[in-house]
C-alpha cells in the first residue's frame, strides 16, 4: 500500500510520500478506493475527487492554485493542470 | 528545569555562540590580503566578498550595513577591518560601526602601508594575533535561550520539506520564543499567497500593514516591467520537487515560523529590537539571506532543504535538516537532522522536533554543524540596482 498524506481533511489532493505507479489501488480511510490514473513521483500531488476546470486545488486546507483542465480522481496534479490562483483568488 | 546553553558573554549583553576573529575586506580589491591574514589565525574567518566600491544609493546601505552586522554578530569576538584606500565603503566607516557595539576592531588601508599587500598581510597577522589571544582567554558560560536569535532558512525546497523538516522547525522556533528568544523569518518572495494569514499574526494594524505593503509594491512594479512573478516561482528545481505554485511552496515556508505572533518586519541586515517572531524583507536566494540573518544578529540559522544544499555561513553555524529520503541519502555528509522517518518509518514531527532541538543545543554548546566541518562559508550580499543594465538603454 502506498504512502501519502493528506494535510487537512477539507483538502481535494493528497501528497505522495514514495513514487506511486500507474494503475495502483489507494485507500483512503474505509472503502474508499482510488485508483492512480499517472505516475506521482514523491512530493507530488494526486486528486482525491474530481476537480472541474476553473476550481480550485485545496491543500493545507488553503487554495494552492485553480484547475486549468477538468481533472479526474486519482489524477496526477502540477504545472500541466492547474496554475496559480493568486491575483485572481487568494489575494481578494 | 531551566534550559541552558554555554555561550560567550559579549559586550552590551550579548551572547555568542562561536569565537570568532573576523578579518573584514571592506572591498574586493583586498579580498585575498583578508584571505591571507585569516588563514595564519586560529579561530580567524576572513569574509571576501565583491563589493565595496562604486556602490550608492540603496547598494552602499545594504553592503556596509550587512559587513558591519556580520562584524557585530555575537559570534565574534573581535575584528580587523582591512581597506584598499580608494573605495567608498571604508575602513574606518566599517570600523566606527563595530566600535559602536563596544567590540575590539583595528582597521588599516593597505595604501597606506609601505611594502605593499606583503607588509599589510603581516600588519593585519600581528593585530589579529593579539585579538585571537584575548579570545582564547574568554571561557564559556550558562545562558538561557533568551539570548538567542534563530534564523529561519529553507532552501532546495521540494513538497516534502513543507511536512517534515519545515514544521519541525516551527515548533522549534515557537519554543526559543517561548523561552524569551528570538527568531526571523527571510525571504519574502515566499509569503507570497500566504499573506492573508501572516496577517492574522501581526501585533498589530501597523505591523499588518509592513507585511502587506512591500509585497503589493513588489508584484506592482514587477509587473511594470513585463515580470509576472508567479513565473519565477516556484524554481525549476522546486517543481521537479512536486511544488506547482508559488502559494503552495509560500505556505510550506512559513511553516518554520511557528505559530508566534509577528513582531515587526526589518530591512535587509537589520537587527530586531525586541524579542520574539520578526519578518525580514530579502529576496529568497539561500545565501544572500543567510548573510542578511547572520548580519541581523542571529547566532545560529536551521536551513531546511529538501533537495539537499551544502550552503552555510561564516559567522553563524547552519544546521541543515531534510525530509526528503533520497536526499539525506545522496547529500548525507551535508545534512545534520535527517527528518525523512517521518516518511520511512512511520516517525512523527514531534520525534524529529526533539531530534532536531538536541542539536540546536549541541551546536550552541560549540559542536560543529557539516558546514561548519567541510567548510562552506560563503556571502553574498542583497544588491539593489547597482549600475541597473536596463538604465543603458532608456
Amino acid at each position: 500500500m502506498p504512502k501519502f498524506i493528506i494535510i487537512k481533511e477539507s483538502d481535494n489532493c493528497a501528497t505522495s510520500l514514495e513514487d506511486i505507479q500507474k494503475g495502483t489501488e489507494v485507500k483512503r480511510g474505509g472503502n474508499d478506493i482510488l485508483q492512480i490514473n499517472d505516475e506521482i513521483p514523491l512530493g507530488h500531488k494526486f486528486a482525491l475527487k474530481d476537480i472541474n476546470r476553473g476550481e480550485h486545488v485545496i491543500k493545507y486546507n488553503q487554495i494552492i492554485g485553480v484547475s486549468t483542465m477538468d481533472i479526474k480522481k486519482g489524477d496526477w496534479i502540477h504545472t500541466h493542470n492547474i496554475k496559480s490562483a493568486y491575483l485572481e483568488d487568494v489575494k481578494k | 528545569m531551566k534550559e541552558e546553553f554555554m555561550g560567550y558573554q559579549r559586550p552590551k549583553g550579548s551572547v555568542g555562540i562561536r569565537n570568532k576573529i573576523v578579518i573584514l575586506p571592506s572591498v574586493v580589491c583586498v579580498n585575498n590580503v583578508a584571505i591571507q591574514v585569516a588563514n595564519k589565525i586560529e579561530n580567524g574567518i576572513a569574509l571576501p566578498h565583491p563589493l565595496g566600491c562604486g556602490q550608492f544609493g540603496p547598494d552602499f546601505n545594504f553592503t556596509s550595513k550587512t559587513l558591519s552586522g556580520l562584524a557585530i554578530n555575537p559570534n565574534v569576538y573581535g575584528v580587523v577591518v582591512i581597506g584598499l584606500g580608494c573605495e567608498n565603503i571604508t575602513s574606518k566607516l566599517l570600523a566606527r560601526q563595530v566600535k559602536r557595539a563596544k567590540k575590539p576592531v583595528e582597521f588599516f588601508d593597505v595604501q597606506d602601508v609601505r611594502g605593499g599587500t606583503i607588509a599589510a598581510i603581516e600588519k593585519g597577522v600581528k593585530f589579529a594575533q593579539k585579538m585571537s589571544k584575548a579570545a582564547r582567554e574568554l571561557k564559556r558560560e550558562p545562558f538561557d535561550f533568551s539570548h538567542l536569535v534563530l534564523g529561519l532558512e529553507c532552501g532546495g525546497s521540494d513538497s516534502i520539506s513543507g511536512i517534515t523538516a519545515n514544521p519541525a522547525v516551527g515548533v522549534v522556533s515557537d519554543r526559543i520564543i517561548e523561552m524569551g528568544g528570538t527568531s526571523i523569518l527571510p525571504e519574502f518572495t515566499e509569503w507570497i499567497g500566504t499573506e492573508h494569514l501572516l496577517i492574522q499574526r501581526a501585533i498589530d494594524k501597523n505591523v499588518e500593514e509592513k507585511i502587506r505593503s512591500p509585497l503589493d509594491k513588489f508584484l506592482e512594479n514587477t509587473m511594470k516591467i513585463g515580470i509576472d512573478f508567479r513565473g519565477v516561482q516556484p524554481t525549476p528545481g522546486n517543481i521537479v520537487g512536486g511544488l506547482t505554485t508559488i502559494e503552495e511552496k509560500s505556505l510550506g515556508t512559513i511553516a518554520k515560523a511557528g505559530k508566534a505572533p509577528i513582531q515587526g518586519v526589518l530591512e535587509y541586515s537589520e537587527a530586531p529590537k525586541e524579542k520574539g517572531l520578526w519578518l525580514m524583507i530579502e529576496p529568497g536566494l539561500d545565501v544572500e539571506s543567510m548573510t542578511g540573518l547572520a548580519a541581523a544578529g542571529a547566532q545560529i540559522i536551521i536551513m531546511t532543504t529538501g533537495r539537499g544544499s551544502p550552503a552555510g555561513n561564516p559567522v553563524s553555524p547552519v544546521i541543515k535538516i531534510c525530509g526528503n529520503p533520497k536526499s539525506c541519502d545522496y547529500m548525507r555528509c551535508n545534512i545534520d537532522v535527517d527528518a525523512s522517518s517521518i516518511i520511512t518509518e512511520d516517525k512523527t514531527i514531534s520525534d524529529v522536533v526533539e531530534t532536531l532541538w538536541n542539536k540546536v543545543k549541541a551546536t550552541c554548546n560549540g559542536e560543529q554543524t557539516q558546514a561548519e566541518v567541510l567548510g562552506f562559508n560563503d556571502i553574498a550580499i542583497w544588491r539593489a540596482m547597482n549600475f541597473p543594465f536596463s538604465a543603458l538603454k532608456i
